[in-house]
């Protein structure tokens, strides 16, 4: 008798599964969200699903020819990890077959993405990803942001012009494509700009996850530089400005958009105060009529002040949105053709019109850090 | 390379090799008892750093009550441990409890990304630790003194602990034949016990002294640590108090000197320690004061 019963149930558990697994058509479109949620990028991660969650939350559906589907967030922890990346993407193309992936925080990252989704011809945006390899040479990768020969000429400028900076150390992350690449423009445009190819008096590397880096800045200290550009992970980077400090070493510490991580600021406390860096948006200096609508709302929801990359995560989200009503359908190729003709979108964080390589070109922000907080210092345009 | 740098790279290699040091005596303590690798070592440390951070910024208090409490908690957790997953498999093959052993390691660190979050923390160093000394041209942070004190003292306590007093004893009874000490009337359980308490302590002080060196807490933070002082432990000679200790100033020493004399390989200086190990296991398996052990059959 019992076991009449348990088969009964079983019979009718397994109908019940049937039933809903039945209608082959989707009811959503699914956004993928690449992102590191945990390990040494996590803190990044965090910022741009922030501003995902709230472009979901204020656009939750998608006009596709004249059907409402609802946009469903399907995120995958990439854990900061080049072969993890590979793996969760991967996930999200073959598994959760998702019809756009937005992200991920970290060139290496994205990069490592790259040939998942355009052997699956799915389309992925970049946010805050700057290395220009990331969309070179692949048709489905697009960013809202702009890329690093830009922002590395921007902060050699500053050094140059207004810190009136002659020689400078390099500290690079060196399993980090994202530093390396940044600090190789730099380096250009510093020898460029001063007119002197030994301006550069050397380039310290080290690792993702190191903590220690007093051998490094010992050697620093024996250069005397001007300057020092430190591009990097957050964490690190703050770590290295802190022992910095330690060492005696008062030169001015300059990086990139990575920096813009209360991580960074925890991490760093007063070493970090006064140093400089680019950006991609500034509260401050709303651009358009997207921006005001996403700092009222930002500031409702989570009553701070959001960063840079947690405005692109916004914009990646109502760009991919707003290419699949362009298309009118669900097809691969017709989003990818759709987002690849986004022309003058207003975004959060500036006005969005992607060139041949897929890359948004947009004004650069530099900004400080002044009692503990990230603080606008000027607008430099491409 | 001028003087004053040379003197600068040796206070950094030593403020470094101390803090491995300090670690790997913990891993050598267990395996000179139980011949267990304990992997869960680098998690305990973790665990360590992050109940101190709380004690101090939860429960806000004074930064030396946090380190004893949390210093206190872990050792207890690090008993709870070996009576859950190693004490059940000490009849088994030793690669049985091995593999136990990498699994409490991932546990732990998964429960550290559940439960504390994946995004790093900032730790709140106490204003006397963190205050920089200058002696001439050579510079350091008042913690990296400390360290090398209580490395240095926690070895001799160690060794009177072992060498002379009962437990002690009992402790170098259990690491010779277990079977033959509980016929002698020697509580097993008790010496294991205080034995995972004392690797687990030294652990939890190691990683709270970590944290207040390099502020920077993540669930994760326990795995490079815990490798490196593996090879410290290994090059020191495994189940060598002594030889943890002198293993890791070697493995301070020689990454401090990697970058300090070949700047260019300076990103690589992780793998050189890896390669230290295997040169280590190739040419003297037993480590520089490691005792050769006469396999039992």
């Amino acid at each position: 008798m019992k076991k009449a019963v348990g088969f009964a149930l079983l019979a009718a558990a397994l109908a019940a599964l049937v039933l809903a697994c039945g209608p082959a058509a989707p009811k959503t479109v699914k956004f993928g969200v690449f992102e590191p949620l945990t390990g040494a990028n996590a803190g990044g991660g965090a910022l741009e699903v922030e501003g995902i969650k709230l472009a979901n939350e204020l656009y939750p559906t998608v006009k596709v020819g004249d059907k409402e589907y609802k946009i469903e967030l399907v995120l995958a922890d990439n854990k900061s990890d080049k072969v993890e990346a590979a793996n969760a993407a991967q996930r999200l193309v073959d598994k959760d077959k998702v019809n756009v992936v937005l992200g991920s925080w970290g060139s290496s990252l994205s990069m490592a993405a790259g040939p998942i989704v355009k052997n699956a011809k799915v389309s992925a945006i970049g946010l805050s990803c700057t290395n220009p390899l990331v969309t070179k040479g692949n048709e489905y990768y697009f960013r809202v942001c702009f890329i690093d020969p830009f922002q590395g000429t921007v902060m050699a400028n500053y050094a140059v012009k207004n810190l009136g900076a002659k020689k400078a150390v390099i500290i690079r992350e060196v399993s980090n494509d994202y530093s390396v690449g940044l600090a190789k423009f730099f380096v250009d445009s510093f020898k460029q700009l001063t007119g002197d190819e030994n301006s550069i008096l050397a380039e310290l590397n080290y690792n993702t996850g190191d903590t220690d880096f007093s051998a490094q800045l010992t050697e620093v200290k024996k250069f005397k530089p001007d300057v020092i550009f430190a591009p990097g992970n957050y964490t690190e980077s703050a770590l290295i400005i802190k022992q910095a400090k330690e060492l005696g070493i008062n030169v001015p510490f300059l990086g990139g958009d990575t920096w813009e991580t209360p991580e960074f600021i925890d991490v760093g406390k007063q070493a970090v105060e006064g140093v400089v860096f680019s950006t991609f948006f500034a509260t401050e200096v709303p651009i358009t009529e997207t921006s005001k609508v996403f700092l009222d709302e930002y500031r409702k929801k989570y009553n701070k002040e959001p960063a840079a990359v947690t405005a692109l995560g916004f914009d990646g989200y109502l760009v991919a949105r707003d290419a699949i009503q362009r298309a009118g359908s669900l097809d691969k190729d017709k989003i990818r053709e759709a987002i690849a003709a986004t022309k003058d979108f207003p975004g959060a964080a500036g006005m969005i019109t992607l060139n041949e390589d897929g890359d948004a070109v947009k004004s650069a922000v530099i900004k400080t850090i002044k009692n503990g907080q990230f603080t606008y210092m000027a607008t430099v345009e491409p | 390379m001028t003087l004053s740098l040379l003197l600068q790279h040796i206070v950094n290699a030593l403020s470094l090799g101390s803090l491995y040091a300090l670690i790997a005596i913990g891993y050598t303590m267990v395996y000179g008892i139980l011949r267990l690798i304990n992997f869960a070592h680098g998690d305990v440390f973790m665990l360590g750093a992050y109940v101190a951070f709380y004690g101090i910024t939860l429960v806000s208090l004074p930064w030396w009550a946090a380190l004893l409490i949390a210093i206190v908690l872990t050792a207890m957790f690090g008993i709870g441990l070996e009576r859950v997953a190693y004490k059940p498999l000490r009849d088994s093959p030793r690669i049985s409890i091995m593999i136990s052993a990498i699994g409490a390691s991932f546990l732990l660190e998964s429960l550290g990304v559940l439960i504390f979050g994946g995004r790093p923390k900032g730790v709140p160093v106490p204003e006397v630790l963190s205050r920089v000394i200058r002696i001439g041209p050579v510079s350091t942070v008042v913690i990296s003194l400390i360290i090398p004190l209580f490395t240095f003292g926690l070895l001799a306590v160690l060794v009177y602990i072992v060498n002379r007093t009962k437990t002690g004893m009992a402790m170098r009874a259990v690491s010779t034949d277990i079977e033959a000490s509980r016929l002698m009337a020697v509580d097993v359980n008790r010496i294991v016990s205080f034995t995972f308490g004392i690797g687990s302590l030294l652990a939890a002080f190691g990683g709270i002294m970590w944290s207040f060196k390099y502020p920077q807490l993540n669930p994760l933070m326990g795995v490079m640590p815990g490798l490196k002082c593996f090879i410290a432990a290994v090059i020191g000679g495994i189940g060598s108090i002594g030889g943890a200790v002198l293993g890791g100033f070697l493995l301070g020493g020689i990454e401090i000197m990697i970058v300090a004399f070949l700047p260019t390989l300076s990103g690589y200086r992780d793998a050189f320690a890896f390669v230290l190990l295997i040169v280590v296991l190739l040419v003297k398996p037993t480590g520089l004061l490691g005792k050769r052990q006469t396999e039992k059959v």
